[in-house]
C-alpha cells in the first residue's frame, strides 16, 4: 500500500507544521497560563512576510527565513509589550479577550495590505520527487522536518542550558516562586513571546510553501489546529505539543485518505473534542491534578452597573417602538433591524459569556442551527414562519446545549477553545450533510417573515417584529437575572468550587443559561434567515463570534440593556461615520482592545 | 462531654499526590453537637482532609461516614444538599455578588424550586417557576431574605450595613464572616470551619471565637481547623495534631499541648506565623 507510506509522510510533515505553532502556544501557557488566540495571525504574519521576501525581494531561501523569523519575533514582542503585559493585573477574562482583538487586528490589516484574495508562495526548492520505500519525498518535506527538527533542538539546548532557559521553565514551574528569587517575569514572558512567534512565523512560510498558496483565512485555522494539538499534548507541555502535533497531522491525513479532503477540520475537531471530554489535562498529563488554587481575582471586571431609571428604559423604548411612524428613512430602518438581530445574539452571548462566565468564541453556531431549522421547517414542512422561528429558537437551545454539555466541566480558556472547536463542527457538518443542510449550495427561496398568515414584507413591519421580539427576549433574560437563577450563574461564574460546596451544580446551571441563550440566539438566527431568504454554511461566522463578543464586553459582560446598547453602538456608529464595510472588523478589533485596557466593566458595567 | 451518635466517620482516610501523601490513613470520629479541632503546622494536610469530606476531592483510600452512612466521593453538591456546609481557608466568597445574594446561595439546596432531581424536567421546571414565579416562590424568596438578615445580625453591625454591597468591596475579615453566614444560611447538620480566625486582630478573634462557642451552644457539630491555639483549646471538646499527612496526637487540648511529638512538629518546623503565639484573654 504506497498510498499509505504517503499519507503517513504528508501526516507527518503536516504534523511538523503545526508543531512549530502548537510549541509557541504551549511555551506561552507555561509561563503565563494564557492561550494565545493571536498565534494564527502571527503565522499569517509570517507567510506574507515571506511573500514579499521571495516574490519582491527575491531573497534565498536562508535569508527568506531568518527574515521571517526575526520579524514575526518583533510582531511577537509588540504583542507583548503593548497587548498583555498591561493586564498582568487585571481580571482573569482580560488577556484572553486581549490576544482575541489583537487576532481580528492582525488579520484585518493583513487583509487590508495584501486584499483578501489568495496568493503563489513559490516555494525556492527544485521540485523533484525522491522515492521512499513505496512513497515520494520531496525537497520541501525535508526541509519542514529539517526545520522542524532543529527548532526542537535549538529550543531543548535553549531551555536545558542557558540561563533565560532556566528561568522560562522555572517561571512555568511556579510563578510566583521565581519571582520571589529575582527571576525577571517580564524578561521571561518577552524571551517567550519572542521565540513563540518566530516559531509561529517561520511555520507560515513554511505552510505557504507546502501548499503554494497563502490567503488570510490561515490565520484561524493555524490557531485552531496549533490549539488542538498543544490541548491533545496537554497545555503547557512542549514535548507534549510536538507529539500532539504529529498526532494530529497523522489523524487528519488518515481521516482525509479515508472520507475526502471535506472531512479534514471535523477529524481536527472532533480529536480535541474527544480529549478534551476524556482527559481535559492532555494525553501526557499526570493522573489526577491536585485541585487548583483558589483564585483571588475576579474572573469579569469588578463594577458597579450604571443604574438606568425606568422611566428613562420606558421612554427609549416608546421612542425605538414609535420610530417607523416617523418619515425615517428605510436606510436608518434597516440599520436599527440589524441592531435587533445582533441584539439578540448579544443577549444570548451576555447570559453565557457574562452571566455564567462561558467565554463562548462559537456562537454564530447557535444562529446557524436556529436559522436552518426554521428554514428547512417552513420549507419543507410548510411549517408557518412564526412557528418555525420558535422551532429554531428551540433547536438551538436543546442542540446548542447538547454540543456544548462535554464542555461543562472545562474552566476558563477551555471553554473558549471548546465553543470555538464545536462552532466549526457545526458549521462543517452544515457543509457536509448534504442530503439535509443542501451543503455548499446552501438553502435558497426561503419563505419571507410573515405572522399569522399576513407577510411583513415592508420595512416598517420587519422592523416592528424584529424590535418587538428583542423587547420579549430581554424582558424574559431581565426577569431570568432578579430570580434565584440569575445569582445561582453569578455564583458558579465567580466561583464554581466554592458554588459546588453550597449545592449549585454545573451541569444544570450551565445547561439552563445555554438554554435560555440557545433560544434566544436561534430566534435571532431564524429572523435572519426569513429576511436574508438565502443562506449558507457560511453566513453565520466566527466574525459575527466576536462582533458579538465586543458588543456584550462594550455593553457589560451580564448587563442585558448594556447588549442593547452595544448592538446599536456597534452597529450604529459605523453607518453613522459611513466607514466602509473592509475596515469595521478591524475597528472592531481596536475597541475590544480598547475596552479590555480602559474600561474592562464596559460601558453600562458588569453584573 | 457524653459521647452521642456518630456524625461523622472518618476511616484510613488518604489522599496522595504524586510522591506526596497529603493525608495519610486518618481516622476521626466526630459525635453529634460536638467540636473537634484538628490542627498542625502549614502543610500538614488539615485543608486537603477538609477537602476529602466535602467532596471536593476524592481519596485514595478510606471512607468517609457521615450519619452512618457511606458518602466517600460523593460530589460536593451532593453532600451540601446532605447538610454538610463549610468554609474556604483563602476566603472565597463571590466577590461580584451582594453579601444578601452571597448568603442566599446558602440557601440554594432549601430552595423548593431545585428540588426535584429528575433529569431534564427538573431543571426546565426550575426554569419555568424562575420566569413565572408564582406566589409560593415569592413568598419562599421573602422569607429567606428574613433569615438571612437574622444570620447577618448575628455578626452586630459587621454585615447589616452593608448587605447590598458587592463582596469584593469588603474588608477580609468580613469576607470571612460572610462565608460563615452563608454556611449558616444551609441549615448545616455538619459545619467545616477551615481557619475561620485568620487574618483578624485580636478583637475580632474573640468576637468570632464568641460566635462559635454560642454555634456549638445550640447544637451545631463542628470540625474545626484553627491556629490560635487558646481558641482551640477554650472551644474543643478533642483535638487533633496532623504533621505531615498523618495523625501524631489525639486527645482533649491539654493533653495534646504537652505532647512531646506535638512540640517537636511545631519546632521542628519552625513556627508558622501567627499560629502560635497565644495572647493571654
Amino acid at each position: 500500500m504506497s498510498s499509505w507510506l504517503d499519507y503517513t509522510i504528508n501526516g507527518l510533515i503536516v504534523g511538523n507544521v503545526y508543531a512549530l505553532v502548537a510549541v509557541g502556544l504551549a511555551l506561552i501557557f507555561g509561563v503565563s497560563r494564557l492561550i494565545n488566540f493571536a498565534q494564527g495571525s502571527i503565522y499569517l504574519v509570517g507567510a506574507y512576510i515571506g511573500w514579499v521576501a521571495v516574490v519582491q525581494l527575491h531573497t534565498p531561501l536562508p535569508l527568506t527565513i531568518i527574515v521571517v523569523a526575526v520579524a514575526a519575533a518583533l510582531v511577537g514582542l509588540i504583542i507583548e509589550r503593548f497587548g498583555l503585559r498591561p493586564l498582568q493585573n487585571s481580571v482573569r477574562i482580560a488577556p484572553l479577550l486581549a490576544t482575541i482583538g489583537i487576532s481580528f487586528v492582525l488579520d484585518q490589516l493583513v487583509m487590508l495590505t495584501f486584499s483578501p484574495n489568495p496568493r503563489a508562495l513559490p516555494s525556492q526548492l527544485p521540485d523533484v520527487r525522491f522515492q521512499v520505500g513505496g512513497g515520494t519525498i520531496g525537497p520541501l518535506d525535508l526541509l519542514i522536518a529539517g526545520v522542524g527538527l532543529t527548532s526542537a533542538l535549538l529550543l531543548f539546548v535553549f531551555l536545558r542550558y542557558s540561563k533565560l532557559g532556566w528561568a522560562v521553565r522555572a517561571a512555568s514551574q511556579d510563578r510566583d516562586a521565581a519571582m520571589q528569587m529575582g527571576v525577571d517575569v517580564n524578561r521571561v514572558n518577552q524571551a517567550v513571546f519572542g521565540i513563540a512567534a518566530a516559531l509561529g512565523g517561520v511555520s507560515g512560510l513554511l505552510v505557504g510553501m507546502y501548499y503554494n498558496q497563502i490567503d488570510t483565512a490561515m490565520s484561524l485555522q493555524a490557531t485552531l489546529k496549533g490549539v488542538v494539538a498543544e490541548v491533545v499534548g496537554g497545555a503547557g507541555n512542549v514535548p507534549g505539543a510536538v507529539i500532539g502535533s504529529l498526532l494530529l497531522g497523522l489523524v487528519e491525513s488518515y481521516g482525509v485518505a479515508v472520507f475526502g479532503t471535506s472531512y479534514r477540520n471535523l477529524f481536527a475537531f472532533l480529536l480535541l473534542v474527544v480529549v478534551l471530554v476524556l482527559r481535559p489535562n492532555g494525553l501526557f498529563a499526570s493522573a489526577r491534578q491536585a485541585p487548583p488554587e483558589p483564585l483571588t481575582g475576579t474572573f469579569i471586571a469588578p463594577s458597579r452597573p450604571v443604574r438606568i431609571p425606568r422611566w428613562a428604559l420606558l421612554a427609549a423604548t416608546a421612542v425605538f417602538a414609535v420610530l417607523p411612524f416617523f418619515p425615517v428613512s428605510f436606510y436608518v430602518l434597516q440599520t436599527l433591524i440589524n441592531a435587533w438581530l445582533l441584539g439578540m445574539l448579544a443577549l444570548s452571548l451576555t447570559l453565557v459569556a457574562g452571566t455564567i462566565g462561558q467565554v463562548s468564541l462559537g456562537h454564530a453556531a447557535l444562529l446557524a442551527i436556529g436559522a436552518y431549522t426554521s428554514a428547512l421547517l417552513s420549507l419543507t414542512l410548510n411549517v408557518p414562519v412564526g412557528l418555525a422561528i420558535i422551532g429554531g429558537g428551540l433547536m438551538s437551545a436543546a442542540l446548542g446545549t447538547a454540543l456544548i454539555s462535554p464542555s461543562f466541566r472545562l474552566r476558563g480558556h477551555y471553554v473558549s477553545i471548546a465553543t470555538l472547536a464545536i462552532g466549526e463542527i457545526v458549521s462543517l457538518v452544515i457543509l457536509n450533510w448534504e442530503s439535509v443542510t443542501r451543503g455548499p449550495i446552501g438553502i435558497s427561496g426561503i419563505p419571507p417573515l410573515s405572522l399569522f398568515g399576513y407577510e411583513l414584507i415592508s420595512p416598517n413591519s420587519i422592523y416592528g417584529f424584529s424590535f418587538v421580539v428583542m423587547v420579549v427576549l430581554a424582558l424574559l433574560q431581565g426577569r431570568l437575572l432578579s430570580s434565584h437563577l440569575g445569582r445561582s450563574f453569578r455564583a458558579i461564574r465567580d466561583d464554581d468550587i466554592a458554588a459546588r460546596a453550597y449545592g449549585l451544580s454545573l451541569n444544570r446551571y450551565k445547561s439552563l443559561a445555554f438554554i435560555f441563550g440557545g433560544f434566544a440566539a436561534g430566534v435571532s438566527g431564524g429572523i435572519a434567515a426569513h429576511l436574508y431568504s438565502y443562506i449558507n454554511h457560511e453566513t453565520f461566522n466566527t466574525q459575527q463570534s466576536i462582533l458579538a463578543l465586543t458588543v456584550v464586553i462594550l455593553g457589560g459582560l451580564g448587563n442585558v440593556v448594556g447588549a442593547i446598547v452595544g448592538a446599536v453602538a456597534l452597529v450604529g456608529l459605523p453607518e453613522v461615520f459611513r466607514i466602509a464595510a473592509e475596515y469595521r472588523i478591524l475597528i472592531y478589533g481596536i475597541v475590544l482592545l480598547l475596552l479590555v485596557r480602559f474600561r474592562p466593566q464596559g460601558l453600562l458595567g458588569t453584573i | 462531654m457524653a459521647e452521642h451518635a456518630p456524625m461523622l466517620t472518618l476511616r484510613g482516610l488518604t489522599r496522595r499526590f504524586g510522591g506526596l501523601t497529603a493525608v495519610d490513613a486518618i481516622d476521626l470520629d466526630l459525635a453529634k453537637g460536638g467540636l473537634v479541632s484538628i490542627i498542625g503546622p502549614n502543610g500538614a494536610g488539615k485543608t486537603t482532609l477538609f477537602n476529602l469530606v466535602t467532596g471536593l476531592d476524592r481519596p485514595d483510600a478510606g471512607t468517609v461516614h457521615f450519619e452512618g452512612q457511606d458518602i466517600t466521593g460523593l460530589p460536593p453538591e451532593r453532600l451540601a444538599a446532605g447538610g454538610i456546609a463549610r468554609t474556604f481557608q483563602l476566603g472565597r466568597v463571590f466577590g461580584n455578588l451582594s453579601v444578601m445574594d452571597n448568603v442566599l446561595i446558602g440557601a440554594h439546596t432549601r430552595l423548593r424550586a431545585v428540588k426535584p432531581a429528575v433529569p431534564v424536567i427538573g431543571p426546565l421546571l426550575e426554569l419555568g417557576l424562575a420566569l413565572l414565579r408564582p406566589a409560593s416562590v415569592r413568598d419562599e424568596e421573602e422569607r429567606l431574605r428574613e433569615e438571612v438578615k437574622a444570620i447577618l445580625a448575628r455578626f452586630g453591625e459587621r454585615l447589616l450595613p452593608r448587605i447590598d454591597q458587592p463582596a469584593y468591596s469588603l474588608s477580609y475579615a468580613n469576607r470571612r464572616r460572610v462565608e460563615i453566614a452563608r454556611a449558616l444560611a444551609l441549615k448545616p447538620r455538619l459545619l467545616l470551619l477551615d481557619e475561620p480566625t485568620a487574618g483578624m486582630n485580636p478583637t475580632e478573634t474573640t468576637e468570632m471565637q464568641g460566635l462559635v462557642a454560642e454555634l456549638k451552644a445550640e447544637g451545631l457539630t463542628i470540625l474545626l481547623i484553627e491556629h490560635k491555639l487558646e481558641m482551640v483549646m477554650r472551644l474543643s471538646d478533642r483535638v487533633i495534631v496532623m504533621d505531615e499527612g498523618r495523625k501524631i496526637a489525639e486527645g482533649p487540648g491539654e493533653q495534646v499541648r504537652g505532647d512531646p511529638k506535638v512540640i517537636e512538629a511545631y519546632l521542628g518546623h519552625g513556627l508558622s506565623g501567627s499560629g502560635e503565639q497565644e495572647s493571654a484573654a
